[in-house]
């Protein structure tokens, strides 16, 4: 049994870059279970902020805290990027990959990530080279391989702006799954009805700070700020 | 003029008949270059990576100190291994001057900062686009390194190509470090390098001819290694 990673605390995290502060300070914690979605304006920092949670970047002042050591962390947790990266390799081998450098052996391996592709629709591309993929098959392979150890965190950066309508059901239905099973799922999204759709609580971010932070129904009901309400309007937030 | 008429025509003459000397020679050039390919690869593909993933102290100094010795004159290198080599100097117990074991020192020399600067190139490249995903997929450091030299595999191919191509064109340090000795030493561009001393061109063409048709497809090779890639990559 493996011990549970969360729940994650950030307290006065500040992430800078050449002395500018691009989010921050930053406080909240992430609980042991539901979803997480995480809105604002472009550059606001959504995706700064989930590198940080996810270690990708160091907090320069402040702390982020995992529920046991830093070192273990990791490994109980996926990111799915915004701009997918995608290995110069077949599908297959793409998502078999984090099988494969955690010590699964190589024939166990192939067939999960066979059938990780089949259920995210990339079922008749498994050889294909992973670098010729639509960007919206890049976004499936992509969650496919976040998947495929059964983290105990997921964090998604804007999974389906790439993809079509019934793609991003799909997509949604498999993380309902993953969410049933125990994931814990903290994603981005500029797309409203997804937000309503998938989230337990939501961050809003406005300006690198987390502007206000609410369960969905309360948020999406009646947000508690005026910058929220007309960002949830469609309206220019400032 | 007539000579060289004449000469072309013998030239050709040697190759199609595959002449025993041209043979030999061309066999001894393409073992003692594939062997210091081999050896320079050995080294020069991992250091580079290794150079594209590390930070540490002195990696810029490093970089600067590689580039560098690429551009290293050839005659020096090989004045340099004769010194080392030569009976009163640090390795001569080994006997190691005038065999083909000097001249593949040399060319390991020459060749190995070329190699290990176009793999550092190359996997510092694909290092920036993987560098995200491979902390995120908590791999090790070796795993990180393996995954780099596997996907990175064409353009190091490449690196070796070019170390070969600079390596069976070299002339000046094997001349000196191998002695250009008849059936011991003697290969493709010092014998070309004497027969034309000698004003014995038929050879000299015959030999230049094989040279050429190695770089030819030396380059060949290379284009399409870089033509596969970008097709992959599109
Ligand atoms: N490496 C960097 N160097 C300098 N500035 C950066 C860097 N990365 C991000 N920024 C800046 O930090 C701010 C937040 O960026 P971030 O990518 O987190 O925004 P975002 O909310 O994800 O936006 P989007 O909705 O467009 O994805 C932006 O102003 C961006 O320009
Ligand atoms: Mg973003």
């Amino acid at each position: 049994m493996v011990a549970p990673i969360l729940p994650l605390t950030l307290s006065a995290a500040i992430v800078k870059r050449q002395g500018r502060r691009l989010i921050g300070p930053v406080d909240c914690t992430i609980e042991a279970a539901g979803t997480t979605i995480v809105m604002g304006p472009n550059g606001s920092g959504k995706t700064t902020l989930l590198r940080l949670m996810h270690g990708l970047e160091r907090a320069r002042e402040g702390r982020v805290a995992w529920a046991v050591d830093e070192p273990a962390t990791r490994a109980h947790q996926a990111y799915v990027f915004q701009t997918p990266i995608m290995m110069r390799r077949s599908v297959v081998e793409c998502i078999a990959y984090p099988l494969l450098t955690h010590g699964t052996g190589r024939r166990e391996a192939r067939a999960r990530a066979e059938e990780w592709a089949a259920r995210v629709g990339l079922g008749d591309a498994l050889g294909r080279m992973a670098t010729v993929l639509s960007g919206g098959e890049k976004q499936k392979l992509a969650l496919a391989r976040a998947l495929i150890r059964r983290p105990q965190v997921l964090f998604l950066d804007e999974p389906c702006a790439n993809l079509d309508g019934r793609a991003t059901r799909e997509i949604e239905s498999i993380l309902a799954e993953a969410r049933a099973d125990g994931v814990r799922i903290v994603m981005s999204t500029h797309d409203m009805g997804q937000a309503r759709r998938l989230a337990d609580d939501v961050l809003f971010l406005l300006n690198g700070r987390i502007h206000e932070a609410a369960m969905a129904w309360p948020f999406f009901a009646e947000p508690a700020t005026p910058e929220a309400r007309a960002f949830l309007k469609g309206d220019i937030v400032e | 003029m007539n000579d060289i008429l004449a000469g072309l025509v013998e030239a050709g003459r040697l190759v199609v008949t595959l002449d025993p000397d041209l043979i030999e020679i061309t066999l001894r050039s393409l073992q003692v270059t594939v062997t210091a390919t081999v050896i320079a690869a050995a080294i020069g593909l991992p250091f580079g990576a290794w150079l594209a993933v590390n930070r540490f102290r002195h990696r810029r100094a490093t970089i600067a100190v590689m580039n560098a010795l690429m551009g290293l004159p050839p005659v020096v290198v090989g004045l340099i291994v004769y010194i080392l080599l030569s009976r009163s100097g640090p390795f001569g117990v080994f006997g190691l001057l005038f065999t083909p074991a000097a001249m593949i020192i040399a060319q390991v020399i020459i060749i190995t900062p070329l190699i290990a600067s176009i793999s550092h190139q190359a996997i510092r490249d694909l290092w920036a686009e993987y560098h995200d995903l491979l902390i995120s997929l908590n791999t090790t450091k070796r795993q990180r390194i393996h995954a780099l030299l596997w996907d990175g595999r064409r353009a190091l191919l490449t690196a070796a190509l070019a170390g070969f191509g600079r390596a069976i064109g070299e002339v000046g340090a094997i001349m000196i470090v191998g002695g250009n000795i008849d059936h011991a030493t003697r290969v493709l561009t010092t014998a070309i390098a004497l027969e034309t001393g000698k004003g014995n061109f038929a050879l000299a063409l015959a030999l230049g001819f094989v040279l050429i048709a190695l770089a030819i497809l030396v380059n060949f090779l290379i284009h399409g290694l870089s033509r596969t890639e970008s097709e992959s990559r599109w």
